[in-house]
């Protein structure tokens, strides 16, 4: 059973693959979630909590969870050499963390419900678990940066996350304002599989702030694997991302 | 000799041209048109497209007139950073979208690992064949872009 609604900004799928579940439960259920973390995170809200914070909350009204949440995002920070940076303009915004983090989260409240087989794609982010419905791997395709439509690479995970950090942008030249003279970055897109989804996406987002240089970095940590496309067509790939590609 | 000094200019023609392109802030133009000619011919059998920008003969009064001038669009979250686009109005159509912000104003991120890492593996990229039923893909920038649009036209729809 699957089901995809808009939520966050962003269309959400949802797909069960076990029969004997109560899979239309877990889907409202999973999507009542997201709903939740939307109305907590979202800074388009204005009732939301990350917003009130931008206003001034004091730090002794925060949420538990918003505390965690924040942590993460600093903690993130500092892996990532100040790459991945929630701050802009005096503002919090930690939506490039929540969305790996809830979909992380989750996919834990689905294996909690003894649900073992299903997958959870947010935004073109995506956690597995375990077989489709035909008993095999879940296949997911890597989008050409250069053509929406098209997918350039097939992966097979059973138990993963991926992410992919981009830009589709047509037209291709974009200068900065800030910066003038600045060649804007060469990177179209780099996609990471992880352990799960939290941690592909939170250094998806910081590899792809470093240009070029990104998937060296992602090479250089353990338990991730990455596929970056340059500007020119080319894809760059780390050392153990091959043991995921399907032939198609 | 004359090779040279015509190589020359054409070098310092370039150089200019570029420096000018730099200077002007602005990113190629994308208009709505453009967007929903790309949405439109992802699927490839359908012929009938009906255009947001331009309505049909249906006498409805919800035909949109935008102003001229220029209109700012609000600042979209891309998650790596902020877009912003101003929208240009001309003779009631979109002739430029600009962008005033984007996210890549990380000053960090011209900075490039010159050692060439042994690991990686390289390839051209190619198109596949099969179907896939889950797709990553970064989307955000581009939808914040048609955030950010969207804003902007909305107060070009108000004058």
């Amino acid at each position: 059973m699957k089901q995809t609604q808009l939520i966050m900004g962003m269309p959400i799928t949802i797909e069960v693959a076990e029969r004997n579940t109560d899979a239309a439960r877990h889907l409202d259920d999973t999507f009542t979630y997201f709903r939740a973390i939307d109305a907590r995170y979202s800074t388009y809200k204005q009732s939301s909590e990350i917003s009130k914070i931008n206003n001034g909350l004091p730090i002794d009204q925060w949420s538990d969870e918003m505390k965690t949440v924040l942590a993460l995002c600093e903690k993130t920070r500092e892996e990532t050499g100040g790459y991945f940076d929630i701050r802009h303009d005096n503002k919090r915004d930690p939506s490039g963390l929540v969305k790996g983090w809830a979909i992380r989260r989750a996919a834990n409240r689905l294996l909690r419900r003894k649900v073992k087989n299903f997958y959870i794609e947010a935004g073109g982010d995506i956690q597995t678990y375990g077989f489709n419905e035909n008993g095999e791997p879940w296949k997911i395709g890597i989008r050409n940066p250069f053509n929406m439509s098209e997918i350039i690479k097939i992966l097979a995970v059973r138990s993963e996350g991926v992410a992919t950090s981009g830009t589709y942008i047509r037209g291709d030249h974009i200068y900065d304002p800030l910066h003038p003279g600045k060649t804007i970055q060469r990177v179209k897109s780099l996609t990471v599989i992880g352990p799960n989804v939290y941690e592909a996406d939170r250094f998806a987002t910081a590899a792809f702030a470093m240009d070029i240089a990104g998937v060296s970095f992602i090479q250089s940590k353990p338990g991730l694997e990455g596929y970056m496309i340059t500007d020119d067509g080319i894809a760059t790939y780390t050392s153990g991302f091959e043991r995921y590609v399907v032939n198609a | 000799m004359k090779k040279y000094i015509l190589g020359l200019l054409v070098g310092v023609v370039f150089l200019a041209y570029s420096t000018v392109l730099r200077h002007q802030h602005s990113a190629s133009i994308i208009a709505p048109a453009t967007l929903s000619k790309k949405n439109s011919s992802s699927s490839s059998s359908s012929t009938s497209t009906s255009s947001n920008a331009s309505p049909s003969t249906n006498s409805s009064p919800a035909t949109v007139q935008y102003k001229d001038g220029t209109y700012q669009g609000s600042v979209a979250n891309a998650f790596y950073g902020n877009v912003q686009v101003s929208a240009t109005i001309t003779s009631g159509k979109i002739t430029s979208v600009d962008f005033l912000q984007s996210p890549n104003e990380n000053p960090n991120s011209i900075y490039v690992n010159q050692q060439a890492d042994p690991f990686l593996k390289q390839e051209a990229i190619q198109a596949q064949s099969a179907n896939v039923s889950i797709v990553t893909g970064a989307t955000f920038t581009s939808q914040a872009f048609v955030q950010s649009l969207t804003s902007a036209l909305n107060q070009a729809k108000q004058g």
